[in-house]
């Protein structure tokens, strides 16, 4: 529960046929984690993205690894459509399980509640309900004449994301991106990368204990999101980018990373427009990616 | 965009669609904007500074994924539990298509799933639709391959039948005019041209069907205290949040 462990070990946990939920780019990527998830090549993956993907499920989708994927949207933002997604839906690569935010959300609540489904407004005589067959359409026991639609519980294997810090007893910041709660309550595993692990529980300030996720929920944890350990003394290997915290080493040269983290670091947009750039084709994805691993194994 | 000499006064094409937006939302309380959507995010805050400016009620906005912006604690689900509470008063869809039942289309074209064309996908939109209501559909592309006559997917429907919905579309503003919608006989009716389009125009350049006047008016111009707040405090605010957008707007005006 809560194990610190090197990026490798928390990665390989990631094997074929598994459903991971994955969250969207404001609540904190594991992008270190998926570099090293793509090293392994597991196949046939389920992405549950919570409720949206960037460039995290682009590249999971164009390393072929993508079975089947659920999400609400998948988008590069302003460096704008995501490539490999938009070829892999022309060419029916992936099974496509389009869905709308709330309905991602309110699957996962079901888990978490450990009931089976949950009710939602909305959605009725939008065609998402004739591909949705996993989602119905109920009369509302509780008065006439009100159809409403219920999505069941979506229980991942795995949920994994990035997180500013963890303390040593495996007890996890995720400050008010609350989603993160979720997916791990609903989850069998969750999976962390952090900046920095600290020596003080996080749950001994009480001010500040509802923004953290509680060892129960969290299986393993890898520190440095430049892969395991390139951390070292006084914030981690980002640091450098946020500039909140005091960075005595000059840090290694920084890999791609170019989603932001919450109060940490900003997003690099030059960088995802460089992915989005490169990806339009398969081998200037399978370029880009050699790059993104190559850089990372040398920031170790 | 270019900056067009009024006899009245000069504003830009943007300044016009943010002073519609403003006015399009006049009365609400608290008002939610996509990410990426600074137009709309000037039209808000411009309300809510002239709200200000004239003592009237106080705007909340709330800006997804912004962190200036945005006062939920309890993540992502809070702005559509927010919304199914009837705390969110308006907001603001767009649409690779649009057709003239207000249905809209964020998926592609072409048959599903293997569409043509693929767009991101559809966001909150099939609920959002149907729990906030005042929807303002904005899309600043005023063509036939936006305004369809029948949208090839839709993500959202512009109406229900027999479904419990408080939501809707309530207006069309694009980059050559302003429609409002009728829900009960599910059409758009034209209400106004902007300064430099005329009826014909937007008849030729929509795919749907729509009713309009004998004789369609422009679109307002704003008047002078509005567009001062716009040009000052308003683009001060946008520029913590759109710093690109809000050095477009200067650069209009510096054009002028």
């Amino acid at each position: 529960m809560g194990d610190i462990v090197a990026l490798d070990a928390l990665a390989a946990e990631v094997k074929s046929g598994m459903k991971i939920a994955i969250p969207a780019d404001y609540c904190g990527v594991a992008m270190a984690a998926t570099a090293a998830i793509l090293a392994n090549r597991p196949r046939d993956l389920h992405v549950v993205c919570v409720p949206v993907t960037g460039m995290q499920g682009d590249m999971l989708i164009g390393a072929g690894l993508v079975g089947t994927i659920e999400t609400s949207a998948v988008t590069l933002g302003e460096a704008g459509g995501a490539p490999r997604f938009i070829d892999g839906v022309r060419r029916g690569a992936f099974r496509l399980m389009d869905a709308t935010c709330p309905a991602v959300h309110s699957g996962l609540i079901a888990a978490q509640k450990g009931v089976p489904f949950l009710p939602i407004r909305g959605i009725i005589g939008s065609d998402l309900l004739k591909t949705r067959t996993d989602w119905r359409i109920i009369d509302n026991p509780f008065a006439p004449d009100d159809p409403i639609v219920v999505v069941p519980a979506i229980q991942p294997d795995i949920a994994l994301f990035h997180a500013p810090e963890a303390d040593r007893f495996g007890n996890v910041r995720i400050g008010r991106r609350r989603e993160l709660v979720t997916m791990a309550q609903a989850a069998r595993a969750t999976l962390v990368t952090v900046e920095r692990i600290v020596e003080t529980s996080l749950l001994h300030d009480e001010n500040s204990a509802a923004g953290v996720l509680p060892a129960l929920y969290v299986d393993k944890i890898a520190e440095g999101a430049g892969g395991g350990g390139g951390g070292g003394v006084g914030g981690g290997f980002w640091g450098e980018r946020g500039a909140k915290t005091p960075h005595t080493r000059r840090p290694p040269p920084p890999p791609p990373w170019p989603i932001g983290l919450w109060g940490e670091y900003p997003a690099d947009p030059a960088e995802i427009a460089r992915y989005a750039a490169m990806a339009r084709t398969p081998e200037g994805f399978a370029a880009y990616v050699d790059g993104f691993s190559r850089r990372l194994t040398e920031a170790a | 965009m270019t900056v067009v000499a009024d006899t009245v006064r000069d504003y830009s094409a943007r300044e016009l669609l943010i002073a519609s937006i403003a006015d399009l939302l006049d009365g609400v309380r608290h008002v939610a904007v996509g990410a990426s959507s600074p137009i709309p995010a000037a039209g808000a805050m411009l309300l809510r500074a002239r709200n200000e400016s004239r003592g009237r009620e106080r705007v909340r906005i709330s800006i997804l994924g912004s962190q200036e912006h945005n006062f939920f604690t309890n993540g992502g689900v809070e702005l559509f539990d927010c919304a199914a509470q009837g705390r969110v008063d308006a907001f603001f869809l767009g649409g690779g298509q649009i057709d003239g039942e207000a249905n809209i289309n964020l998926v592609g074209t072409g048959p599903y799933p293997k569409t043509d064309v693929r767009w991101p996908g559809c966001f909150g939109s099939a609920f959002l639709y149907f729990v906030v209501p005042r929807v303002i559909l904005f899309r600043e592309e005023h063509s036939p391959r936006v305004f369809v006559d029948r949208v090839d997917y839709v993500s959202a429907p512009g109406t229900s039948e027999g479904v419990t919905r408080r939501g809707g579309p309530s207006a069309l503003l694009t980059g050559l005019a302003l429609f409002s919608f009728d829900p009960a006989r599910k059409r758009f009716t034209l209400k106004s041209v902007h300064r430099g389009a005329t009826a014909a125009e937007v008849r030729a350049q929509t795919g749907f069907d729509y009713d309009a006047p004998a004789e369609v008016p422009q679109t307002p111009a704003p008047d002078a205290a509005t567009l001062e707040l716009l040009r000052g405090r308003v683009t001060r605010e946008l520029a913590e949040t759109y710093p690109q957008f809000a050095d477009t707007l200067r650069g209009e005006r510096a054009a002028a």
